[in-house]
């Protein structure tokens, strides 16, 4: 009688479990996109600024005719599931998108590290993803053929800060090799290969790396690592911890005012130092994939400012470049579906290794590998609370600020200015 | 070790990390008194103490949005988190008073989850930071600085301590928690109203965690995440005093401090946390060693 | 006659966990993890509602397990499935190793105590693995792909995780009808007059213990090769996940029982999938509600409370005497 009963219950969990899971048929004027993003756990914030990007471009793309397969216009939906910034959920939760809910692509998630374990899953079922999340190198050394980013991957995010000392080094009559760089991260992912682009370009002009800190995940006070920039004076400190690190180090350097040349940091517009600290954040250098003075063109969104403006005007902030990334993967499903003039998955990817589009947030062309090649990293200097574009050099509004001018100097400096 | 040469060269820096240890420790000092309290009255261990902070944090943080100074805040977030922690005593704790202490854990523990995300969904994983308003204190030519806020925390650990510590000695209130604490049935026979003491007790844990909490957000940031540290940094803190040991808090959580800013600096950030719970263990183990020999002697 | 219903309801679940993939091949990645979970359940409560030693930190052996069987596809030079068979068995034996090494000074660590330093364990090793360049610090690794289509692959690692899940659960039960599982019930009931009583304390958690390791352990390669790839926090040492987890299932159905992980991993895992599909973003909210009801109002678990409901006039003592098996 007990074990009838826990027989009962046992057939009765899968039968839930199988009615726990819904299938969606594709209905005919529709094309599918599913995502696995993170709206809670450690990446929401930037899980939702993906989800919004991805939204964005397929309210503004079906706004504008759609995608248009043999002259049928078709519309774009995008179906989410909840990673919780944890990679196990993050795979299974594509497994459920392909197999059960049967969407027709697939859109990355947040993060290199759930790219990193939800691509091994799209490329077993041989579905194309394209991504503006995942930024590792590692994911463009497996071979994978059905992933295509659209980001630079994450070790160029400081390489021009590299490239910067060295050229005013060479400016100022120094020799690069005399130049000491302190680096700091959050011990994830990304982070570590940020530190790895440093490293490499680092090596490239022979300068010495003084202090290589690996900040605690439960990140909350840099005075250690701060303290040793004090005791060994480097010429640049780079953080990378996402938005904890940006507003860390903006606030700690500015407290225990520890003077460094340059300080250099990720994720400053998402983390919105500027907002936040004002003039406290000035001639801070920051990676960026793309900033909103960019004029790069396309038909969906015009350029940077337009799709700043309607972005803002949809989600009531500015965007940061992951939502930007983000909007621009769905621009190229877009085009690539349009040139395959099919859903079958082995034609868009065809059509996507082939795509050679120009987008508000780039130009986009894969390798081999997926990774884009035709789109360069922006890196910016908040000059006067105000981000100002310093390289690339084609793209620079303005020239960097370097050396940074000391603590002393700054408060000199705002005290004239107030009279 | 290349990073301990460094200290020995400059040992104006170990004075910067031993400053900077005890200001930070006494924060987390802070959140262990409460976390004691609640332990030695009702034999719970909250889990969710940390989410009480991060959620003081958050009213400190929205006033300020409102116009409010962000000192001044402090005060109202510790009113708020009072009321707060009365209601969910009245609602979920009381039942749990009494019972096995490990079911006030995974209670407590829910607790946490729960708030953790409802913070996520209401107020979104934004880092959220607040600026006091205090300058910083500069010693040696700028090799020495000291955030004005963190000074504040400090001084505001000691007078909460010092507070509590007369609070429980001379006010009928404070001696009732205490009798509670002693002997719970004894305390009910001479007439004291055990439930109100309790819900007096939790209601002012979730004060001072809200007070703490204001000063994180200045001191630093916050954000839904950031309970799991405050919870288990005070715990270490109540283990490594001593249950009981209201004025050894303040000790422990300053001792703490400079330990994990030490061991920061020479083992390299990376290793900060997982050595000070090795901390931890070591001492759980080297304190159970003990009461092994004084079991032995009640065989 | 209990044995024999018992024998039925095993070979009743047997012969299902056997077909289920047939029948419901599109959420074969949610019932190997079912099985997962169970497993989970049921090692933790050997040691803790059998034994009343309440660890928080038991994933400490499944990451163990994780990264050893990782290391071996990657370092040893075999084909795949030899490399993971191998992988498994000496991850199994780590988690073993781990426990032998641990258990006689954590597990002289009493009540609370002793739950709060094996949290810290799982800390510690998350933090560890997330700084250590040889296993890929907090980069993780990338494990070989497997060998076969898809659809193969999700159904092997389903069966793998069946088997050691299934072999997990009889070794349980054959350990509660031996002496040595009444000594652990000793224990939790009052160590010190156990020990009185000429057991063995400090063999017998050790014992108990090293079991619960293995099987973490050896679960480990098998769900890392499920997942792909290996994050240090995420995954291997998930501590406020998998860690918790283990605890609150088996509360749930009811600790110290012997089914009552079995039900409460599968009502937990269900109820989560459920709540993931339908309450999107809301579902770690509910979740806590859940566990806050749950923790609150049925602190014997669903065995508990069904045995309350058969015999409304037997009154449980304490929440720490549970009941034999059903």
């Amino acid at each position: 009688m007990h074990s009838k009963r826990n027989l009962l219950k046992a057939a009765l969990a899968a039968a839930l479990l199988g009615v726990a899971m819904p299938g969606t048929a594709a209905t005919d004027d529709t094309i599918t996109l599913g995502a696995a993003v993170s709206l809670t756990g450690k990446y929401s914030t930037n899980g939702k600024n993906t989800k919004d990007g991805y939204d964005l471009a397929a309210k503004v793309i079906n706004d504008k005719g759609g995608v248009k397969i043999g002259g049928k216009a078709y519309k774009l939906k995008i179906v989410y599931y909840d990673d919780e910034s944890t990679s196990a959920r993050g795979a299974q939760l594509v497994e459920r998108l392909i197999a059960q809910d049967h969407v027709d692509f697939v859109l990355g998630p947040y993060s290199s590290a759930l790219t990193k374990s939800i691509a091994p899953v799209t490329e077993k079922y041989k579905m194309p993803m394209v991504e503006g999340n995942g930024a590792d190198r590692d994911l463009f050394k497996q071979g994978y053929k059905y992933l295509f980013a659209v980001l630079n991957t994450s070790d160029y995010y400081l390489r021009e800060a590299v490239n910067i000392l060295a050229e005013q080094a060479k400016a100022a009559g120094r020799d690069p090799k005399s130049i000491k760089i302190a680096i700091a991260i959050e011990n994830d992912n990304f982070s570590q290969d940020v530190r790895d682009g440093i490293v490499e370009d680092a090596k490239k002009y022979g300068m010495q790396i003084v202090i290589d800190d690996k900040l605690p995940a439960d990140l909350n006070d840099m005075t250690a690592t701060l303290t040793k920039v004090k005791a060994l004076k480097p010429d640049a400190l780079m953080i990378s911890g996402h938005e904890k690190g940006a507003v860390l180090g903006i606030r700690q350097v500015a407290e225990q005012k520890v003077y460094v040349p340059m300080l250099a940091l990720t994720h400053c517009d998402s983390a919105q130092i500027t907002e936040k600290f004002g003039k406290e954040s000035d001639y801070a250098f920051c990676g960026s994939q793309w900033d909103v003075s960019m004029t790069y063109k396309d038909h969906w969104f015009g350029d940077s400012k337009n799709y700043a403006d309607m972005f803002k005007k949809a989600y009531n902030y500015d965007p940061p470049y992951q939502a930007a990334e983000s909007t621009a993967s769905v621009e190229v499903f877009a085009d690539a579906i349009g040139r395959a003039g099919s859903v079958d998955k082995d034609k868009v990817r065809d059509a996507l290794a082939k795509t050679d589009l120009m987008t508000f947030y780039g130009p986009v062309k894969f390798d081999a590998s997926g990774k884009n090649i035709a789109k360069s990293m922006v890196m910016y200097q908040v000059q006067h609370e105000k981000y100002v574009v310093v390289a690339p050099s084609k793209w620079a509004e303005g020239k960097p600020i370097y050396p940074a001018p000391t603590w002393d100097k700054r408060e000199a400096d705002s005290k004239v200015s107030r009279k | 070790m290349s990073n301990l040469s460094v200290l020995i060269e400059a040992p104006i820096l170990l004075v910067q990390l031993v400053v900077s240890g005890i200001l930070v420790g006494a924060i987390f000092a802070l959140v262990a008194y409460g976390m004691a309290l609640v332990w030695g009255v009702m034999n719970i261990i909250n889990i969710a103490q940390g989410e009480f902070v991060m959620l003081g944090g958050y009213v400190v943080f929205y006033l300020a949005g409102a116009g409010v100074p962000p000192l001044l805040g402090i005060p109202i977030a510790a009113a708020t988190m009072f009321a707060l922690s009365f209601a969910l005593y009245r609602a979920v704790i009381h039942r749990i008073v009494g019972r096995d202490m490990f079911v006030s854990i995974l209670a407590t523990f829910g607790i946490s989850i729960l708030l953790q995300q409802l913070a996520n969904q209401l107020f979104s994983a934004d880092i959220r930071t607040l600026s006091s308003g205090l300058p910083s204190l500069s010693f040696d030519n700028g090799m020495i600085s000291i955030a004005g806020v963190k000074v504040v925390g400090f001084v505001a650990a000691l007078v909460v301590g010092a507070a509590l510590f007369l609070f429980l000695r001379h006010t009928r209130i404070g001696r009732a928690i205490r009798a509670t604490a002693q002997n719970a049935r004894a305390a009910r026979v001479l007439g004291i109203d055990t439930d109100r003491v309790y819900a007096t007790t939790f209601a002012l844990n979730g004060a001072i965690c809200g007070a703490a909490g204001g000063l994180v957000a200045m001191t630093w940031f916050v954000q839904p995440y950031l309970g799991l540290t405050y919870t288990l940094r005070s715990f270490m803190i109540v283990v490594a005093a001593g249950l009981g040991n209201l004025p050894g808090v303040i000790v422990a959580g300053s001792a703490l401090g400079v330990l994990e800013e030490a061991a920061g600096f020479v083992l390299g950030a990376e290793y900060q946390t997982a050595f000070i719970f090795l901390l931890l263990i070591v001492l759980l183990v080297g304190r159970n060693l003990l009461l092994w020999r004084q079991r032995k002697y009640l065989r | 006659m209990k044995r024999r219903s018992d024998i039925a309801l095993l070979a009743g679940i047997g012969v299902l966990g056997v077909v289920a993939p047939w029948i419901a091949p599109t959420i074969v990645t949610q019932l190997a993890f079912l099985w997962l979970m169970i497993l989970f359940a049921v090692t933790w409560d050997v040691n803790g509602g059998q034994m009343g030693y309440n660890s928080f930190g038991n994933v400490f052996f499944f990451g163990i397990g994780v990264y050893v069987c990782a290391l071996i596809q990657r370092n040893a030079g075999l084909p795949y499935y030899p490399a993971l068979f191998i992988g498994t068995a000496l991850g199994g034996l780590g988690g073993l190793v781990a426990a032998l090494a641990l258990g006689p000074a954590i597990l002289g660590i009493r009540g609370h105590y002793f739950a709060i330093a094996t949290l810290g364990l799982s800390i510690v090793a998350a933090d560890v693995a997330s700084a250590w360049e040889y296993i890929g610090a907090a980069s993780g690794l990338t494990l070989p792909q497997f060998p076969g289509a898809i659809g193969d692959r999700n159904r092997f690692f389903y069966y793998l995780l069946f088997a050691l899940a299934a072999i997990t659960f009889l070794a349980a039960r054959a350990l509660y009808r031996t002496r040595l599982g009444l000594a652990m019930n000793a224990i939790r009931d009052n160590e010190d007059k156990a020990e009185a009583m000429g057991v063995h304390t400090t063999r017998t958690k050790v014992f108990a213990w090293c079991v619960s390791a293995f099987f973490l352990g050896a679960a480990g390669g098998p769900v890392g090769n499920l997942v792909g790839f290996i994050d240090p926090r995420d995954l291997a040492f998930a501590g406020a996940t998998f860690g918790v987890w283990m605890v609150l299932m088996a509360v749930l159905g009811g600790k110290g029982t012997l089914w009552g992980p079995v039900i409460g991993a599968t009502i937990f895992h269900v109820t989560q999938e459920l709540f993931w599909t339908y309450l999107l973003g809301w579902q770690r909210v509910a979740m806590g509600l859940l566990i806050v009801v749950i923790v609150v109002f049925f602190p014997t678990g669903v065995v508990g409370w069904l045995s309350r409901l058969r015999h409304p006039r037997k009154r449980l003592q304490s929440t720490t005497i549970a009941e034999s098996a059903p």
